[in-house]
């Protein structure tokens, strides 16, 4: 037996910690058990605690620091009469009104449906070019640094913010709906398709290209095969998403259900909201059982 | 005929992965390429049809400098060279009959291939390789559902179907088992000998290569230090590529298969 065994036998063992220093990772620890402290406490909490103690007098203020410690107020006033206006809500929801809005209900929902196909159907149709682009190990340098920034410029921009502003341009409808979507879908599904382009094996695609196949043919019988199940599978749930934004971008105006939507809590109609929310609820679930059905398929 | 002038390789990490190699193989002649893992036996045949970009030296096929091509007459000259892969390398998704035509994409358009309407010489000659390699009854099965075997066969169609004039072999048998490594091995030199192709057969296992090559090439550290006939390799050659080590056994298990085979 060596020397460096024997000094090992019979000693304990440890997966080695993440931060070596003792003190560091102990340090670390009290001051986010602190910072989570004072924040939910807030300021104006700990003064008042002091103040019990008699460290500091009524009413002391920290000063700057105050707003790194704002804290999350409670107002429970407020929450009490919340509480009757939820209720309120909770009781149209025993009692969905499916019929004294039936024609607006079917007009929102002919317009998200329309609007959800399309946008998602355009969106996968620029976001496969893009996401080509944007993956390394098929695209040169520039066109990777370009498609990178559209996906980046997509993901960074809020569907709302998007939606705001084009209805501000092209006015109330769907339009604006359509649109914001597409813009949105890029975002999502070119950078997670870029990703499983660059994970893929990286040998198929090299013996495609080593027959002389040209580029277009490397990616339709290298690549393509191999990304196939999972663009089929995030195009299915980006459908999802889109439906379900819909049913937000309504509220400021993007036409849709959402609409729909914002009109009936306008008017306190809370028996059609909750119709509308069912209907939102029951589409969803036929979409995900449908996409499980397609995923199930592909393999 | 391949020439191969002072080809070298440094990749940007600095390591040398080839150095100054120079040697010819002459049409129809079976080479096989041995060496420790990392002597850099894949950079040299990958540079040969450059998918690794060489540093300098030159590749010659058929007086033809591939070193220097542009990329559409790279991909015109890499019809000529048939490449086999370790992991067979076969697009799994796809069906044996589309990845024996993958093979032809250096000859058909975009959309003829986009369409899978492949010319009926092109599906004839598939049909023809795979039922000379067996398979003839898989056509269209998914590649996937094979067995290492059946997919290294299909491999070979797909390097065949170029209807090249050289084969670059990388590890053909590195994952299979010894009775599938030798009929592959066999399949590959027999092909080879009936549409007299050269070949570079990168190979680890000493004692396979013996068997069926005519030539073996030892690379070590990136340079060639040894080449010569099969029979040539003796204990002190093979200390010189792999280093020290008791060849002794290696070279007697030849033999004993040498005569089995011929059994």
């Amino acid at each position: 037996m060596s020397v460096a065994l024997d000094s090992k036998l019979g000693t304990a063992w440890k997966k080695p910690p993440f931060i070596s220093s003792r003190r560091v990772r102990i340090g670390f620890l009290i001051v986010a058990l602190l910072y989570l402290f004072l924040a939910t406490l807030g300021t104006k909490g700990l003064a008042n605690w002091l103040a019990v103690f008699g460290i500091v007098e009524e009413g002391f203020k920290f000063g700057r620091i105050d707003r790194f410690f704002s804290g999350i107020d409670v107002n429970w006033s407020r929450i009490e009469r919340g509480l009757a206006r939820g209720m309120q809500f909770i009781e149209g929801f025993m009692n969905p009104d499916f019929t004294s809005r039936l024609d607006d209900i079917k007009q929102g929902m002919y317009e998200s449906v329309v609007m959800t196909v399309a946008s998602t159907v355009v969106g996968i149709g620029i976001s496969i070019p893009i996401a080509l682009g944007a993956a390394r190990n098929i695209a040169p340098l520039p066109v990777y640094l370009f498609c990178r920034f559209v996906i980046t410029v997509s993901r960074a921009l809020n569907e709302l913010i998007v939606a705001i502003i084009l209805v501000a341009i092209l006015g109330f409808g769907p339009l604006a709906g359509f649109i914001t979507l597409s813009f949105a879908t890029i975002g999502f599904l070119a950078k997670l398709l870029a990703e499983e382009i660059e994970d893929m094996n990286k040998v198929q695609a090299e013996a495609v290209q080593s027959t002389g196949a040209s580029w277009l043919q490397r990616i339709n019988f290298g690549v393509q095969p191999q990304v196939m199940p999972r663009l089929i599978g995030l195009s299915m749930y980006r459908l999802d998403i889109n439906f379900r934004e819909s049913a937000v971008l309504g509220l400021v105006g993007a036409g849709g259900i959402g609409a729909t939507l914002n009109t009936a809590f306008d008017r306190y109609e809370f028996g059609t909201v909750a119709a509308i929310l069912l209907i939102i609820i029951a589409t969803v679930m036929v979409l995900e059982y449908l996409s499980g059905i397609i995923r199930a398929r592909i393999k | 005929m391949l020439q191969l002038n002072g080809l070298t390789k440094v990749y940007n990490t600095g390591d040398k992965a080839l150095s100054d190699v120079t040697l010819s193989i002459p049409k129809g002649q079976v080479v096989a390429l041995i060496g420790p893992s990392g002597a850099g036996k894949s950079t040299l045949i990958r540079c040969v049809n450059r998918l690794v970009e060489p540093t300098s030296g030159s590749a010659v096929l058929d007086d033809v400098n591939i070193t220097t091509l542009g990329s559409g007459r790279l991909r015109k000259m890499r019809r000529r060279m048939g490449m086999i892969f370790q992991e067979y390398a076969l697009v799994e998704r796809l069906t044996v009959m589309e990845n024996v035509l993958s093979g032809r994409l250096g000859y058909v358009g975009f959309w003829r291939s986009f369409l899978r309407k492949f010319p009926q010489s092109d599906v004839d000659e598939a049909y023809r390789l795979l039922d000379r390699v067996g398979l003839l009854a898989m056509a269209d099965k998914r590649a996937d559902e094979l067995s290492g075997g059946q997919r290294q066969r299909v491999g070979i169609c797909r390097a065949l179907i170029q209807d090249p004039s050289l084969l670059l072999v990388d590890e053909p048998t590195a994952s299979l088992d010894p009775k599938t490594s030798r009929q592959i091995m066999r399949l590959i030199c027999e092909l080879c000998e009936e549409r007299g192709l050269a070949a570079i057969i990168n190979i680890h296992d000493v004692a396979l290569a013996q068997m069926f090559v005519e030539r073996v090439i030892g690379l070590e550290t990136g340079k060639v230090v040894f080449d010569g006939g099969p029979t040539e390799l003796t204990p002190e050659v093979l200390t010189q590529i792999y280093g020290e080590e008791d060849w002794e056994a290696t070279i007697e298990k030849v033999e004993d298969e040498d005569e089995e085979a011929k059994a």
